[in-house]
């Protein structure tokens, strides 16, 4: 039994939380958020260049065969530091389809790429109409000789903007909600038929409505088998949701000490707020909840990673905590913060609004519930 | 970072389990699957079976007779208790007065009465909270007036569990009211129940069975070497012990013992009973429970993971109590609500293992649910309230 982390681990934590200490301010995260770009260039960067990019991927892709312990580390400071760089999207949603699926050829034109920064990319897993269910594709995929044809409208592409290739799920048989005859495409944004209406979301992160009309695409493009590409979309699903429940804890974490101060200094009644009982028994709630959402993580992280249905329920599990306590938490930072919770200035809105984005992101508590179910039956 | 344990700790384990297969008595598990209460005699046989086997106090030092397991060799065997169904050893003795006489009493004293309790031969109880003291325990009021070798005890204590089956008792007295806090000037003093002047008189609780009692002390004399450690030092004492309740108090796997029995129960593979695989509403609450059992777990593991290698608990431990009852009572609740109208007949008589089966109105422990849910209501008020462990939090985590 050990829960703690290596060294090596707890030095990947120092560089990511120095970085935001350093060069990524509350200022400067506003500035980018509220800027044109979708992010920051130069702090893309860094992550690159200190190598984060490379941590999921094995040693023969050129990555540094880090596991989800090390993801974990720097989604939680990703968290707490409110980044905006398109971490998720690349190297979870996008490098995680290609390391499961891409040949040697497909890894060194676009894995490889992403590992050294020179390729941006997404993953666009949902349409208008399919909500949380990933087998919803209606998106379709004719076969012509040596081309595919593309038709369909892909919703929420995360940093669809920037994305130079976005991997794309298009069904090549059975009917809309059959996890059967998904496949997967690789579809290089700039392609004739591509119309992107981007978008800021309310969290400040980018993303974009994505209609492909008529796009031919090589069928070298086409990852893995013809029509068996659901597996690989769901479990890159499920890494891209522990990344970012990693990321919710460490937003939960940073609103309840915020909090707490802020209820030590704020005076009221001639008395700071923190002295009053009845909200010392709300902080106690939330830091209870930020406890049991940490067990909760490290149960995810602590899960046989091959057994794939019970890495599936805890994963669900801790999605579904997420979008309770998450909740929870957000909520009270922000009642308990009076006035200025709910102002544009103050860090706490801007925590409160990316918790929010990840309490739907991948599948609210509701559905995560149901699935944990399922799950628990079989 | 992993939760596997090493092959001796396998080893340990099966060690245990094959201590349970062999040794817990086939007549006390079977009252306890089938939720009859349970007699002082059971108790007593079972805790003397673990003496014998030498693990009566897993928590107790070597010199003492405890056992020398570490952290996780623990865990396993709560562990193991609990996937057995074995009765929790009854705390008052092993679990608090003991901890508190090698640790504060004198030589004289651990040679008296330790090896009476890790023997199970002496029955403890706990005399601290008075009609008007509760929450606020150190209001408490009944006295110890020092005359001679002798301390002359007055006063109530109340709630006291399992009191009128106790052959000793240990207290929390004032010994002086000339103090600048009301902490000081208590003092923690052992009485033999059989002494002149102590009468122990029933409280019937809310499920209607006599479990706790009200202790009156009237001109009891108690000679003066049974005080413990210093006179006027005993909040401190005292204290101590009630950390030990709070950390013991989670039950964990007691309750992940129980959530599989719910799961059971309303899979009802064998048709009788009715079915509730069907209601997503009652299985939502059960994933929920579910959920909210395996944060428990991990917390409980984190803080086991921090003590293994010598550091103190964090903040993580502080919620064990609260979380874990809270959770014993949500069991409850929905124990009760799986067994619908056969948790309401109060009919307590049928838990009796000598009563007709035939004769029984519903299912199972169907109708000692709703009595269970009715007295553990308990778990949230005992040991410190919830409440009061919430003041605590935020006192010594938080710093407000």
């Amino acid at each position: 039994m050990d829960l703690s982390i290596s060294e090596e681990q707890s030095a990947i934590r120092d560089v990511i939380s120095r970085f935001i200490e350093n060069e990524y301010d509350f200022e400067k995260r506003m500035s980018i958020a509220e800027g044109d770009s979708a992010f920051d260039s130069d702090a893309y960067n860094f992550f690159v260049e200190q190598g984060f990019t490379a941590i999921p991927f094995s040693e023969e892709d050129g990555g540094l065969n880090g596991g989800p312990v090390e993801t974990m580390l720097i989604m939680k400071e990703i968290g707490r530091g409110l980044v905006l760089e398109p971490y998720l999207e690349n190297v979870i949603l996008a490098g995680g389809v290609l390391k499961r699926l891409a040949t040697d050829d497909q890894k060194s034109k676009w894995l490889s790429n992403i590992i050294n920064g020179e390729l941006q990319s997404t993953l666009a897993f949902t349409e208008p109409q399919s909500r949380f269910n990933l087998n919803d594709v209606a998106t379709v995929a004719k076969d012509n000789g040596d081309k595919a044809i593309i038709n369909g409208k892909k919703s929420f592409v995360l940093n669809g903007k920037e994305a130079d290739i976005i991997i794309v799920p298009a069904r090549t048989s059975g009917s809309q909600t059959e996890a059967e005859g998904i496949s997967l495409f690789v579809v290089e944004s700039d392609l004739p038929g591509i119309s992107k209406n981007n978008y800021k979301t309310v969290d400040g992160h980018s993303a974009s409505e994505i209609t492909f009309k008529n796009v031919e695409i090589n069928k070298d493009n086409l990852l893995g088998e013809i029509g068996k590409g659901y597996q690989t979309l769901e479990s890159t699903i499920d890494d891209a949701t522990l990344a970012v429940c990693a990321e919710a804890t460490g937003i939960m974490k940073s609103l309840h000490d915020k909090t707490v101060e802020y209820s030590k200094n704020r005076v009221q009644f001639g008395l700071p707020i923190g002295g009053f009982q009845a909200l010392q028994h709300r902080m106690v709630d939330t830091l209870m909840a930020c406890e049991e959402t940490e067990s909760i993580l490290l149960w995810a992280l602590t899960t046989n990673q091959d057994d794939s249905s019970s890495l599936k329920k805890a994963i669900s599990g801790l999605k579904y905590q997420i979008g309770i306590a998450g909740k929870h938490v957000g909520q009270e930072a922000v009642q308990l913060h009076g006035g200025m919770g709910i102002s544009w200035e103050l860090d706490i809105a801007h925590f409160f609004k990316r918790l929010s984005s990840i309490e739907i992101l991948f599948g609210n508590a509701d559905f995560h519930m149901k699935r944990f179910l399922t799950l628990s039956n079989n | 970072m992993h939760v596997s344990f090493t092959s001796e700790e396998n080893d340990f384990q099966k060690e245990v389990n094959s201590f349970f297969n062999a040794k817990y008595p086939a007549d006390i598990k079977d009252k306890q699957n089938k939720s009859v209460p349970l007699e002082k005699e059971d108790f007593i046989r079972w805790q003397k079976t673990l003496y014998e086997q030498g693990w009566a106090a897993p928590n107790w030092p070597v010199e003492y007779g405890g056992t020398g397991w570490t952290p996780v060799q623990k865990y396993i065997f709560a562990n193991e208790n609990a996937k057995a169904n074995a009765p929790a050893i009854v705390p008052f003795g092993l679990g608090m007065v003991g901890p508190v006489i090698y640790t504060y009493g004198n030589e004289a004293q651990k040679k008296k009465f330790l090896p009476g309790i890790l023997a199970s031969d002496v029955w403890w109880c706990q005399g601290y909270s008075e009609p008007g003291s509760g929450s606020d325990l150190a209001s408490l009021k009944m006295k110890a007036e020092r005359a001679g070798n002798e301390y002359i005890l007055n006063g109530t204590k109340t709630w006291t569990t399992l009191g009128h089956m106790a052959d000793w008792i240990f207290c929390l007295v004032r010994t002086s009211s000339d103090v600048a806090r009301r902490q000081e000037g208590i003092s923690f003093i052992l009485v033999d129940m059989s002494t002149e002047g102590v009468s122990v008189k029933p409280i019937i609780t809310i499920e209607g069975d006599r479990e706790v009692n009200e202790v009156h002390f009237e001109n009891v004399k108690v000679p003066a070497e049974n005080l413990i450690g210093e006179e006027g030092k005993g909040w401190t004492y005292g204290k101590v012990l009630l950390q030990h309740e709070r950390t013991s108090i989670a039950g964990v796997a007691r309750s992940q013992y129980r959530l599989s029995r719910l799961k059971e129960k309303i899979r009802n593979s064998d048709n009788t009973q009715p079915s509730l695989t069907g209601d997503s509403d009652f299985l939502k609450k059960i994933g929920q429970l579910e959920i909210e059992l395996k944060a428990l777990e991990f917390t409980e593991l984190r803080t086991l993971a921090a003590v293994s290698v010598g550091k103190a608990p964090g903040p993580e431990s502080s919620l064990l109590k609260i979380r874990g009852t809270e959770i014993q009572q949500k069991l409850d609740e929905l124990f009760m609500e799986a067994a619908g109208y056969f948790s309401l007949p109060y009919v307590p008589q049928q838990y009796n293992l000598n009563s007709d089966p035939e004769e029984h109105v519903g299912f199972g422990a169907d109708s000692v649910s709703s009595l269970v849910y009715f007295n553990n209501r308990k778990a949230s008020i005992y040991g410190g309230s919830n409440e009061i462990q919430k003041n605590i939090i935020a006192k010594h985590v938080l710093g407000l």
